[in-house]
């Protein structure tokens, strides 16, 4: 049947030099939003909090969201631990080299005492970059000692979990455990009476957040990240059905009760601040 | 009929020539009982060879064979008398995960266990013993209950993982996982955890928090399963079997790791086989761990529990090497 409304062909025509310009773009100059396809200007973006104008929150590094989050030169991070390799699993050392070698870390988390709006705090970053940001026996034990150092000094915790790895296999049931030791830890932490401000971003799931990082007195979440314990895919092949729009998404879960809040990055600080000063003792006399 | 794995057929077709000229001897009354002693002598050979050599898939395989004994098996056979109570008091009653009281030889204890089914309908209505959140909240809240009333917490584990579903997920999977990992750390009640067949990942730590962890000869716990394990590694499930001998995920390997604290020798060929002599079996374990448990005082219990689980876990102060 003719088509009486269209009357303008279906493609459009692109200027040859625009083609050769777009090709010379520097990788490092441009980034393209994976959620609207908008090309960015790296400057721009990094003034943004690497947020898309059309809301998307890029992925950070451990150390970008640290900086964002700690006041200036406070961080003093934990002694390094690094992995070993308990189960001899074929290519994990070899893993973990090239992980380190590509996000300067010791392992996924990194973790220290650290200062916001000069209340002390110890404060945690999982990167996704290091292994899916997922939990072995390293990531178990700083997070663990993060949480007995603030037993120690009295201190709330605030951890950022982006490890949509879970727990990480190549450490077989070392990693499952970390889910009880780290739970066991936030545990110790709650019951002297002390905050644990959880933060989820994209993306937590499995093993992170079947442990401590759904055991915060205060659950935020970053817009958009991806919340779950099994993995969407999983979840489509296991029930054959098709997923609802945002599932796991964090809209997803504030709308179902499973966290208390979503902050948008460039408010995320403030807001961390303000829960500090709700908690900070002293107030009634 | 029940299922007869491949690597037994040898056995099996052998056990039956056995069976049928027993048969053919009563019915005859002619003395065969050279061959008789014979063959019986190349069966226990060959049940020797086959059960002790098993490969890490083929216990996976024997931990998930449909007529192994169940929750609701064990405790009928071995709880004096038991109620079943349901409910998360929230939301529904998930049949995935069973539980209630009963006695065990007098001591009145709270028993926990997923619960797969026998058949098809059963199957859907437990939902192939993949529990939802409701089933961990029931969970919780019979151990809560045990620790008010002071009785011992027996859990039964055989359990592939929560299930991954749509609802489970709305209703909270892993945030209701995360809760019963952690109660189930400072309860102040001794805690028996048993893992009977399948120990997966989150969804069996859920309930697998204890002060003795006990675990069958031919069941399997790990962080993930082996046909996970070989789809993120060789997309290809079909690898399952190379993938479970990299997980270590027998008990001999986890009692190596100090993960558990013994292995409850099964029948030979499997407690599918006979469960009357692995109930026994598991009787005997169940009255000596749980006499050990409950002598001690429940602050220690608990100190010990906390302090178990905070030595797991293997790094180092220097980085890996790569082996050239």
């Amino acid at each position: 049947m003719l088509n009486v409304f269209r009357s303008k062909p279906k493609y459009v025509t692109v200027k040859r030099s625009e083609v050769e310009q777009r090709k010379e773009l520097p990788d490092n100059l441009w980034t393209r939003c994976d959620h609207c396809s908008q090309m960015l200007y790296n400057k721009e973006l990094e003034k943004e909090m690497f947020v898309c104008r059309c809301g998307h929150h890029f992925r950070l590094s451990a150390s970008q969201r640290l900086n964002m989050i700690a006041d200036e030169g406070s961080f003093a991070p934990f002694a390094p631990l690094y992995a070993a390799d308990p189960l001899n699993f074929p290519g994990y050392p070899e893993k973990i080299q090239a992980a380190q070698q590509l996000t300067g870390l010791d392992d996924a988390v990194l973790i220290g005492e650290a200062k916001v709006f000069d209340t002390p705090v110890i404060l945690g970053v999982i990167d996704f970059a290091f292994i899916g940001g997922s939990m072995g026996s390293v990531v178990g034990e700083q997070l663990t000692r993060g949480f007995e150092t603030a037993v120690d000094k009295k201190l709330p915790v605030v951890i950022f979990s982006g490890g949509g790895g879970g727990a990480r296999m190549h450490e077989g049931i070392f990693s499952l455990m970390q889910m009880a030791k780290t739970a066991q830890a936030v545990g110790r932490h709650s019951r002297a009476g002390l905050l644990f401000i959880s933060v989820l971003t994209h993306p937590t799931m499995g093993g992170i957040y079947a442990s401590f990082a759904s055991l915060g007195d205060i659950i935020l979440a970053e817009p958009g990240a991806l919340i779950g314990f099994a993995g969407p895919r999983i979840v489509e092949e296991t029930t054959r059905q098709k997923l609802p729009p945002g599932f796991q998404t964090a809209e997803f879960a504030l709308e179902h009760g499973m966290i208390d809040m979503l902050v948008k990055r460039p408010q995320m600080r403030a807001a961390i601040g303000r829960l500090l000063r709700y908690h900070q003792r002293g107030g009634r006399k | 009929m029940t299922q007869v794995f491949e690597w037994e057929r040898p056995l099996v077709e052998l056990e039956q020539r056995i069976a049928d000229l027993h048969r053919f001897v009563a019915d005859h009354g002619i003395d065969c009982e050279k061959e008789l002693a014979e063959l019986e002598h190349r069966a226990e050979r060959l049940r020797k060879d086959i059960y002790e050599n098993l490969t890490p898939f083929q216990r996976v395989m024997m931990a998930r064979h449909p007529k192994r004994p169940t929750a609701l098996d064990y405790i009928s056979m071995l709880l004096d008398e038991f109620d079943e109570f349901h409910g998360d008091r929230t939301y529904r009653d998930d049949g995935a995960i069973v539980g209630g009281v009963g006695t065990f030889e007098g001591t009145p204890v709270t028993v926990i266990g997923p619960q797969k089914g026998r058949d098809t309908k059963e199957n859907l209505a437990r939902n192939f013993g993949l529990p939802h959140p409701e089933g961990y909240r029931k969970a919780l809240r019979l151990m809560k209950q045990a620790e008010k009333f002071g009785r011992p917490i027996i859990t039964f584990i055989d359990v592939v993982g929560a299930y991954p579903g749509i609802q489970a997920e709305e209703r909270g999977q892993g945030l209701v996982i995360a809760q019963c990992i952690e109660e189930m750390s400072f309860i102040r009640t001794p805690i028996l955890c048993i893992i009977t067949g399948e120990g997966g990942s989150g969804g069996a730590l859920a309930i697998g928090v204890g002060d003795r962890i006990l675990m069958l000869e031919h069941a399997w716990y790990s962080v993930i399963s082996p046909e996970m394990c070989a789809t993120i590694l060789w997309r290809d499930s079909a690898r399952a079997p190379q993938a479970a001998e990299l997980l270590r995920l027998t008990p001999a390997d986890l009692l190596k790791f100090g993960i558990i604290d013994d292995v409850i020798t099964e029948p030979i060929g499997g407690a599918h086989r006979d469960h009357a002599i692995m109930g026994q079996q598991m009787r005997a374990f169940i009255r000596r761990y749980l006499a050990e448990i409950c002598k001690v005082p429940v602050d220690r219990l608990v100190e010990e529990r906390l302090a178990r689980f905070r030595a797991i876990g293997k790094f180092t102060t220097e980085r890996m090497p790569i082996d050239a």
